[in-house]
């Protein structure tokens, strides 16, 4: 059947549609109004805005937002009355199905790998479904991807076995503990040790479970260094660094794992090393992955390390008046430097709106502009990825924060930039590690004088 | 002990006793199926390579040759009377050398004696036109065109479903424990009671030898042999668009790669012979040798997409041939054993051949027995498929019920009203829900999903509540207790 032609008189037009409700949206629309954009809305699966927050009972948010300690559904909170303060629209329980560019019939176009590319200019329609409105459209001058990250399951690690009940994310657990009410077994072995894993391990102990171990394939944990003390070494709850699960048994439930030591260059088992734990739960906190199913077939290019969005200095992705920020971005170890990118990422999707509506109302001479100089910001050394990966001095602003992760731990590294062959910063890091998002701040000073073709490389440096 | 005496009792709900099953219900007569676990599809037919075989395959003049061409051509009715998910998308039999040659046309020969239509020897050439993501060594492959993949939950659902809309009863979480013949009547005895019937038919997969031994003294063996899968997220999904087979050695078909209809890619299967009925676990070393032998056919495969393992076990006989047929020393007594591939897609046809034996049994009584039913209804409503659905179609499906429109599993993109519409049709368990409409079984593999799924359970049967609700069946439930409880006050207080 086909759908009717969707004039564009019928739907409701934005300045800025936000893909997602928790951290990264709520501040994103704060910002967004805040820099002068009338008509903002946020698009919420979930029936409360806030996202995973809201079952993040534990303590440690918002120290350098609000220079306190908060709780996640505290911390959500305060996003939440700013938003309601500035009244700001919100569509709950629903879901966004599809966002694709319209063309010049007003119609959503067909969809990226079309040989026309729509024009920047047309707004984007965001297709949307929930129980009241059915399946209906929004139109966007920008949109913001702000739908956060999943965690890998168990498929991704291939983890030999049956495949009983008592196998959960991390996650899962969490909202069946602190939303549900609903304890998910009594005595628990963890994969990875990531920071919902430290966080669980705690929780679990808090509520009469015995968690046996946390068992880490990496040499390092992947989570903070504060979770580990406050929610292992606390409670004598082991950490066996370089340690995998090899096999699960039990037909229904869990009934034992099996862990065994890891070569640490391989990360292969090491033969005779197996050790079996009687328990009644696995849970797996063995990394994140960025939500970007709706980016990718927005046309968005992702990036192959980050799995989140390729995005320049104004957090804006491959496709014009398409932002990205918070998890779905890359994955943040601190929600209050999702806050801070998602304010970016706000303020530059209202700038965009903003700069559509100047060049309707004056239409652009017909020689265009010499296109801005874009450099390129490149990794190597250590340094795993950058967040954005393309900088244009004339956008940036004083400014700009470029965020990072390395590849593995380090002990007294300088981090360095360079502009071709000049190195605009280095900095002494007495540590580094892979868990710990990093970051360092270009003045647009330092990038004057950039020459076409250069390139800006993040880097460690020993001296 | 109940006083009825049922004509038939088909002991398991796979997809032979519920295809056994629809076709019993075409006749006069009171059925029943009796299923150890607590839904249908719980054993071989939920993990297998879910491949609606050509036919070129089993030897000529098998019962197995017979029934996998007969199954084959049926499944185009059958997907418009059930409404389940099947593709006849082809299928090649890669050959990685010039001396293998002669076992490609030893198949082609085969297939043409078993009646197997549209045979033919593809080159290098062609076959790297309609497989870019073929090996560097295949040389030719044979092209079978009738070959499909199906939704084989979805196939044994429809098949249930429709069974007990024409009045087939089920009884589910039922193992028997004990089979006697008193004259015509035969007494099972399960967990849930003892039933009574005329005629009995042992569909019961793996464990078709414990039954058939309880009734026969010509003893049968099944010898579970295990197959171990890697399955991909939908985005490697279209990395292969046929059946990517290895020509068959001695150990089965060898490591295929296949899309599924559910849009994702399935490799696999191994084939070792194990000890255990229940020996479904997946090994190290097993999906270690998935990952090696499908890259003999297929390059590039992106295992990095790899969203869970499984492993099924087929029901294996030393003569490596159905075993379908009244038992000589156990009249009514009908196996329907021994049912492994091609047994999905013979299923059809296995159905009809084993009504007609319990024909034969009942009319051999009562002449008047078993006539077919005027009433008999052969349609069944699938559930919807929002990835088919036009927007229009959708916002109807809303305005009808609101909860089609909020979306629950993301990953695979059902909404509530599906579940609720399945447990509305018996699903209990989360596996049930995931067999009927695929959530959790999506990239996020429940992370997300689970506890919604979970509430809806629960609302939807009463009986169940956060604690007593199950992966799949009694002893897997998601949680042991409550947390403890606020004392006093509180937040609202």
């Amino acid at each position: 059947m086909p759908s009717p032609a969707i004039t564009s008189t019928a739907l409701a037009t934005y300045d800025v549609v936000i893909v997602g409700g928790g951290s990264a949206g709520l501040a994103a629309a704060i910002a967004a109004r805040d820099a002068g954009s009338d008509s903002v809305v946020m698009v919420e699966r979930d029936d409360r805005l806030g996202g995973i927050l809201n079952q993040c009972i534990h303590n440690g948010f918002g120290l350098h937002t609000f220079k306190e300690e908060l709780t996640g559904p505290e911390y959500a909170a305060r996003f939440i009355a700013q938003a309601d303060e500035r009244h700001i629209e919100r569509l709950l329980k629903t879901t966004v199905l599809d966002i694709r560019r319209t063309d010049a019939d007003s119609n959503p176009s067909t969809p990226a790998d079309s040989t026309t590319p729509a024009d920047p200019t047309h707004p984007i329609d965001v297709c949307c479904v929930n129980a009241e409105r059915g399946v209906f459209h929004l139109r966007a001058a920008s949109v913001v991807l702000a739908m956060g990250c999943r965690e890998r399951a168990r498929g991704a690690l291939d983890i030999p076995g049956t495949r009983p009940a008592g196998v959960y994310t991390a996650g899962c657990a969490q909202h069946l503990v602190n939303i549900e009410g609903q304890l998910p077994g009594r005595r628990v072995v963890i994969l990875g040790s990531g920071d919902i894993g430290l966080i669980m391990a705690r929780r679990l102990t808090l509520e009469g479970a015995t968690v046996a171990c946390v068992a880490e394939v990496m040499p390092y944990s992947g989570g903070l260094k504060r979770n580990i003390v406050q929610c292992l070494d606390d409670f004598d709850i082991p950490l066996l660094l370089s340690h995998t699960v090899v096999n699960v048994e039990g037909e229904r439930r869990v009934e034992a794992v099996t862990i065994a030591q890891v070569d640490e260059k391989s990360l292969r088992p090491i033969p005779g090393t197996e050790r079996r734990i009687e328990c009644d739960t696995l849970l797996l906190s063995v990394g994140l992955l960025p939500e970007n199913e709706l980016s990718s077939a927005a046309g968005v290019s992702i990036s192959p390390t980050t799995r989140g969005p390729l995005v320049n200095e104004s957090l804006q992705t491959s496709v014009p008046g398409v932002f990205a920020c918070g998890n779905v971005l890359h994955v943040h170890d601190l929600v209050d430097y999702v806050s801070e990118e998602a304010a970016h990422a706000g303020a530059s999707a209202a700038a965009h709106a903003q700069a559509l509506r100047d060049a309707n109302a004056n239409p652009p001479a017909a020689t265009p502009a010499t296109p801005d100089l874009e450099l390129p910001i490149e990794c190597a050394n250590g340094v795993r990825y950058t967040v954005p990966t393309t900088v244009a001095p004339t956008r940036m602003g004083r400014s700009l924060k470029v965020r990072f992760r390395v590849s593995g731990v380090f002990e007294n590294r300088h981090v360095s930039v360079y502009v071709g062959e000049r190195r605009i910063y280095h900095k002494l890091r007495p540590m580094l590690a892979p868990g710990e998002m990093q970051e360092v701040i270009l003045v647009s000073k330092q990038l004057e004088g950039a020459r076409p073709g250069e390139k800006i490389r993040v880097l460690l440096e020993e001296e | 002990m109940q006083d009825i005496i049922y004509d038939v009792i088909v002991i398991g709900a796979g997809v032979s006793g519920c295809a056994t099953a629809r076709e019993l219900a075409r006749h006069e007569g009171r059925f029943l199926v009796l299923e150890a676990a607590d839904d249908v599809c719980c054993g071989t037919s939920k993990a297998n390579s879910a491949i609606v075989h050509a036919g070129f395959d089993a030897r000529p003049g098998t019962l197995m040759a017979r029934l996998n061409v007969e199954g084959n051509a049926l499944f185009d009715d059958l997907e418009r009377d059930l409404e389940f998910a099947f593709m006849r998308i082809g299928s090649l039999v890669v050959c990685t050398s010039d001396d293998a040659r002669p076992g490609l046309e030893t198949l082609l020969e085969r297939g043409r004696q078993n009646g197997v239509e549209g045979l033919r020897i593809v080159e290098r050439e062609e076959l790297l036109r309609m497989e870019p993501n073929i090996s560097d060594e295949a040389v030719a492959a044979l092209w079978a065109p009738t070959a499909g993949i199906c939704d084989p939950f979805g196939l044994t659902i429809a098949l249930f479903e429709n069974a007990r809309a024409n009045g087939v009863e089920f009884a589910f979480n039922a193992p028997v424990t004990a089979l006697s013949r008193d004259g015509d009547t035969w007494t099972v005895t399960t967990d849930r009671g003892t039933f009574r019937a005329r005629c009995v038919v042992n569909a019961a997969g793996v464990d078709a030898d414990t039954i058939h031994n309880m009734a026969s003294a010509e003893t049968l063996t099944i010898q579970p042999r295990r197959g171990e899968y890697e399955l991909l997220d939908t985005t490697a999904g279209t990395h292969v668009a046929h059946t990517v087979f290895m020509l068959p050695g001695p150990m089965g078909k060898g490591v295929l790669v296949t899309p599924t209809v559910h849009g994702n890619l399935l490799v696999g299967p191994t084939a070792d012979d194990v000890d255990g009925k229940r020996a479904t676990q997946t090994t190290a070393a097993g999906l270690a040798t998935v990952r090696e032998r499908a890259a003999l056919t297929v390059r590039d495969i992106p295992f990095r997409e790899t969203i869970t393992s499984f492993s099924g076990l087929r029901a294996h006989r030393a003569e490596h041939d159905f075993f379908i047929g009244e038992a000589a020393d156990a009249p009514g007594f009908v196996d329907c054993a021994a049912i492994e591939s091609p047994g999905l897609t013979a299923s059809p046809a296995i159905g009809r051949m084993v009504a007609s034996i319990c024909g034969d049994v009942l009319t051999r009584n009562d002449p008047a027995a078993f006539a077919e039913r005027a009433d008999f209804d052969p349609h069944r409503k699938g559930y919807v498929n929002l990835h088919i659905v036009s927007e229009d179609e959708w916002s109807a499906l809303i305005q009808a019920d609101p909860a089609y429109g909020t979306l629950v599993c993301r990953c695979c993109v059902v909404s509530e009203g599906q579940i609720r519409e399945a447990c509305r049709r018996g699903a209990r368990s989360v596996d049930a829900i995931k067999r009927r409409l695929g959530v959790t079984m999506g990239r996020c593999q429940g992370g997300f999903c689970t506890p919604r799924v979970l509430q809806i359970l629960c609302e939807e049967h009463p009986d169940l509540d956060l604690l007593s609700v199950t992966k799949s069946g009694p002893g897997s439930e998601y949680c042991v207790a409550p947390v403890k409880a606020p004392r006093g006050g509180g937040l609202d207080a």
